[in-house]
């Protein structure tokens, strides 16, 4: 009954790592699985949707897997063999068909996702959106609030129920951007513009992370997300005014000098600032109309 | 001339390893050649490699050397997995890791681009070699020293890489290395340009390659093998030969503009001067994924034969497998967007990417329908090589699960980039092309050697990389859900730990795995005698199983004339003895030691690009050329075995 012990074992092994994985996973913050943003939210309901569909397949290729390895194996003299019984329309119909169905329905979720969560579509609220422009540099964000004269390094206070609007760009290695709490990252590339629309729903501190490797001190370029009530909000932004220190294009080259910092504000002395880094890697033949480059692309690429 | 003022190029003493773990490396590595090379030459074994091996232009020769680079490179990678989680396992706030960032980011950009490269193309090369002429009915490869130069071209990539560890350093650009971060004006450094030329040389040697299956495929069918009568593995040789000689050409053409930028200055990839980097990504991944699928289809065709000779029932759904290989073959080359929905392309392009990639789903899914269809109504006997096929379909559903989940662009936005992407693609490769290709270590070493493997052990082995796969990957994805984006030599957050730590438990769980497989193989050489296999040790099914074990240098000393698909099995069941009523003499390639010489020049000028010691590349390309011209001109590259000799060779087995 050597088939019977191997079972057994199976069945012990697979129960302590159950064990060991409930034990892990207690208690612990699932960012992507737990969003307290809008956009996260719907995306993780996403995640639960396309990963029940998926079961739908993966639980009778399980089951059949076992249940085959059982009955058919050479010991047990009684299950049916049948060496040349190797075709069944029937059969290869059903499996062809499942997995057709299945993607069908999963193709036009994903159609249709690809269209609302869309990371440039501005998200509809009766709170006036917060402009952010984001740069990525070695090693550390930028944040720039165009509309309140103000920026910040590697801490991003926003309002909650507030949509934010983000313009992205870096001076650096490609990098992403990312606040696993809100949802959806994306790259910040030199001398283009992504863009990406988010909004808390809770007040609260989130991480954010860069997600692409740019060097020595990719580890540390993380960031804070400082969600706060729209009062709360205002009083900061009005208190950041106080502070002693000026971004000019002069202290922004000293700024994107390749090293760690922690948490700055600063008054945007030069509001030109964004499109200065940007253009920075525009040719001649290029400047023309090279800041709405990036964003013609994608709306060009959404007519194909 | 200004080139020639310096001879030696940019190499300096700096360049020499200053760490404690890299010196070891730097140390060790060497020593370790030398040992090898010292029994070599104590047991006076030079002449019989030189002429077996190094020099053989026999494809089930080149197949087993192959084979045990990509083994041995399987440890290298290992033991940068070992480092990189011990590393992870420590550095959480402000504890420092073992390692610093710099080697910790060369660690993981050597590990992604060894296993590729050099364990699971070698693998699969090595594998195709043995077992395809033999199934086709065959007596070698389209070009034999084609054969031979393809795998010294991959050896002397091999040798760069590794030899990286030594003196300069490895990239620490990610494993398919990025620009603008892989350009001059971040990494002016040499290790760059280590990881070009090292993939350059090899992925010429993997182009040569596809063409000389293919075209083996295509002309050197035994009489009678129509194709919908080849076995599916030469059916999932001939797809990933064609997706080779498709891919293979953007990869060396992107790594050679990548090259340019660092060498003369060019603007293909750089941030600044007009310069694109996207355009990278996307050439890059358009190789990149048809490169996945060249990895796995094989492994697939491997699957589907030991499926079936262990059921001892043909495989179900031959031609529904023909067409699955043939749709994943088209499909396989749009949708190599995938890997950057958060680039900000529009939502149009990233559905249509996300969907193409989830239509993959369907013929793959039908080929484990098959192959569990293929069990039913079988009478399995499980050997080592089922155990891999059971622990292959659990691993690789799973991840083709997460697979579906990244698919779709939305909740890609949440996982890319974390170590929920690492962890689903491990789960895809090791399941499918790791498991695939340690089964077909097990199913055909008998026919490289004489022997089986000793079956408990290989059966242990399975059983460990099962329980540390599931033990190093499964806390990655969680990692990656609560928000661990990967390559991060050190981390803030304590709750992450003790994932990591499980994590690296699983990881020497595995390396418990591979131990044993190598001292199954060690072990098994030294009761040899005992485990003595005759030609057809599996009751296999198809005609590499109908010559002797080892297979003789000819293969087939007539060739067969096939009827059937699984020809063998026909013949056993129906006891058509091969009588074999007269031979005839057969013509054979000389050895040559062409390849070695090709294949060790362009190491030569690889290195001279990468030290900008340019003197020794003009020589070495020049003397390439020689080679090739002097080569031509030489008559007579094949010697007879005449009947005669061949019906007593024959007689003695």
């Amino acid at each position: 009954m050597k088939r019977k012990m191997l079972v057994v074992a199976i069945v012990v092994v697979i129960a302590a790592l159950v064990a060991l994985g409930y034990r892990l996973v207690h208690g612990v913050t699932f960012d992507v699985l737990q969003p307290t943003g809008v956009i996260g939210l719907k995306e993780r309901n996403l995640l639960l949707f396309t990963l029940g569909l998926s079961l739908i397949v993966v639980v009778p290729v399980f089951t059949m897997l076992a249940v085959f390895a059982w009955k058919y194996h050479e010991s047990n003299t009684e299950a049916t063999y049948k060496p040349n019984w190797t075709k069944n329309t029937t059969l290869e119909t059903i499996w062809w068909g499942i997995p057709i169905v299945i993607i069908a329905i999963l193709s036009l979720v994903t159609f249709i996702t690809s269209h609302t969560l869309d990371p440039y579509k501005p998200i509809a609220s009766n709170n006036r959106t917060i402009e952010v422009q984001v740069v990525a540099l070695q090693w550390k964000w930028l944040f720039i609030y165009p509309d309140y004269g103000i920026a910040t390094v590697n801490e991003l206070p926003i309002a909650v129920n507030t949509p934010i609007h983000f313009s992205l760009t870096g001076d650096a290695p490609m990098n992403g951007f990312w606040i696993p709490s809100l949802g959806t990252q994306i790259y910040a590339m030199n001398g283009m513009q992504s863009e990406l629309n988010l909004m808390a729903n809770k007040v609260g501190v989130y991480k954010g992370h860069a997600t692409n490797i740019n060097g020595k001190g990719y580890a540390d370029m993380n960031f804070t997300v400082k969600a706060l009530s729209s009062g709360d909000f205002d009083t900061w932004q009005k208190s950041a005014h106080d502070s002693p220190d000026q971004l000019t294009k002069a202290t922004y080259d000293k700024l994107a000098e390749p090293n760690t910092m922690g948490v700055r504000t600063l008054l945007l002395a030069d509001r030109t600032l964004y499109d200065t880094i940007m253009m920075k890697y525009m040719t001649k033949q290029t400047t023309k109309n090279n800041t709405t480059k990036s964003t013609m692309d994608h709306h060009s690429m959404d007519a194909m | 001339m200004e080139l020639f003022a310096n001879l030696l190029g940019r190499m300096s003493l700096e360049y020499f390893p200053k760490e404690p773990a890299t010196i070891g490396a730097a140390i060790g590595m060497p020593l370790a050649v030398f040992g090898v090379v010292g029994l070599l030459t104590y047991f006076k074994k030079w002449r019989w490699l030189w002429d077996n091996y190094l020099t053989s232009l026999d494809a089930k020769k080149i197949g087993v050397m192959y084979i045990a680079v990509g083994l041995i490179m399987l440890i290298r990678g290992l033991a940068d997995t070992l480092m990189l989680r011990l590393q992870t396992a420590v550095a959480v706030g402000d504890q420092a890791g073992p390692f610093s960032t710099d080697t910790f980011q060369q660690v993981f950009t050597a590990h992604g681009t060894i296993m590729i490269f050099f364990v699971a193309m070698g693998l699969m090369f090595g594998l195709i070699n043995v077992a395809l002429p033999l199934m086709l009915g065959t007596r070698d490869v389209a070009f034999p020293l084609l054969n031979s130069i393809s795998f010294w071209l991959f050896a002397a990539g091999m040798i760069l890489i590794n030899f990286s560890l030594i003196y300069g350093g490895f990239s620490n650009g990610g494993w398919l290395g990025y620009p603008p971060l892989t350009e001059l004006q971040y990494n002016p450094g040499p290790g760059v340009d280590y990881w070009i030329w090292s993939l350059q040389i090899a992925g010429v040697g993997s182009l040569l390659s596809g063409i000389n299956f293919f075209v083996t495929i295509i002309k050197n069918r035994a009489p009678g093998m129509t194709f919908m009568k080849m076995p599916i593995f030469a059916w999932s040789v001939l797809v990933t030969t064609v997706l080779i000689m498709l891919a293979f050409p953007i990869l060396t053409a992107t790594l050679a503009m990548l090259s340019l930028d660092r060498t003369l200055g060019m603007h293909f990839f750089t941030s600044l001067a007009g310069g694109n980097p996207m355009m990278y990504i996307n050439l890059i991944w358009a190789w990149g994924h048809p490169e996945v699928y060249i990895l796995v289809l094989p492994a697939f065709g491997i699957f589907s034969e030991i499926v079936a000779t262990f059921s001892r029932k043909a495989l179900f759904g031959y031609k529904s497998m023909v067409i699955a290989l043939c749709a994943i073959m088209v499909l396989s080359f749009i949708v190599w967007q995938h890997h950057f929905f958060t680039m900000g392309a529009g939502a149009n392009v990233n559905a249509f990417f996300g969907i193409m990639t989830m239509i993959i789903a369907i013929p793959t899914g039908v080929k484990i329908f098959n192959w569990l269809f293929t069990m039913y109504r079988g009478k399995i006997l499980f050997a080592s090589p089922m155990w891999w096929f059971m622990t292959f379909v659990v691993t690789f559903t799973l991840g083709g699960v997460t697979g579906v989940l990244m698919a779709v662009p939305a909740i890609d936005y949440q996982v890319h980039n974390t170590l929920f992407l690492v962890a689903h693609f491990h789960n895809v490769i090791i399941g499918g092309v790791v498991f695939g290709y340690l089964a077909g270590v097990a199913y055909w070493f008998p026919k490289m050697f004489g022997f089986t493997l000793i079956e408990r052990l290989g059966k242990l082995s399975a059983a460990l990389w099962q329980l540390g796969f599931i033990l190093a990957f499964m806390p990655l994805y969680a990692l990656g859900l609560m928000g661990a984006v990967r390559r991060l030599d050190h981390y803030t957050d304590p709750a992450w730990t003790p994932f990591f730590i499980v994590s690296g438990i699983g990881v020497v769980i595995i390396c418990g795995g591979v131990f044993v497989l190598v001292l199954q193989i060690a072990l098994s050489i030294w009761k040899r005698k005992s485990l003595k296999a005759g030609g057809d040790p599996w009751n296999g099914r198809t005609l590499e199983w109908s010559v002797p074990s080892p297979a003789p240098s000819y293969n087939f000393a007539v060739i067969p004339h096939v009827s059937e698909r699984d020809e063998w099995w026909h013949r056993k069941q129906h006891k058509l003895a091969h009588a074999i009523d007269h031979y005839q003499d057969i013509m054979l390639p000389k050895n040559s030691s062409i390849g070695l010489i090709i294949g060790g020049l362009a190491g030569i000028a690889g290195f001279g690009i990468i030290w900008h010691i340019w003197w020794l590349s003009a020589i070495a390309v020049v003397a390439i050329i020689s080679t090739v011209i002097i080569r031509s001109n030489v008559e007579e590259t094949e010697f007879t075995i005449t009947a005669a000799e061949l019906k007593n060779a024959e007689a003695k087995l």
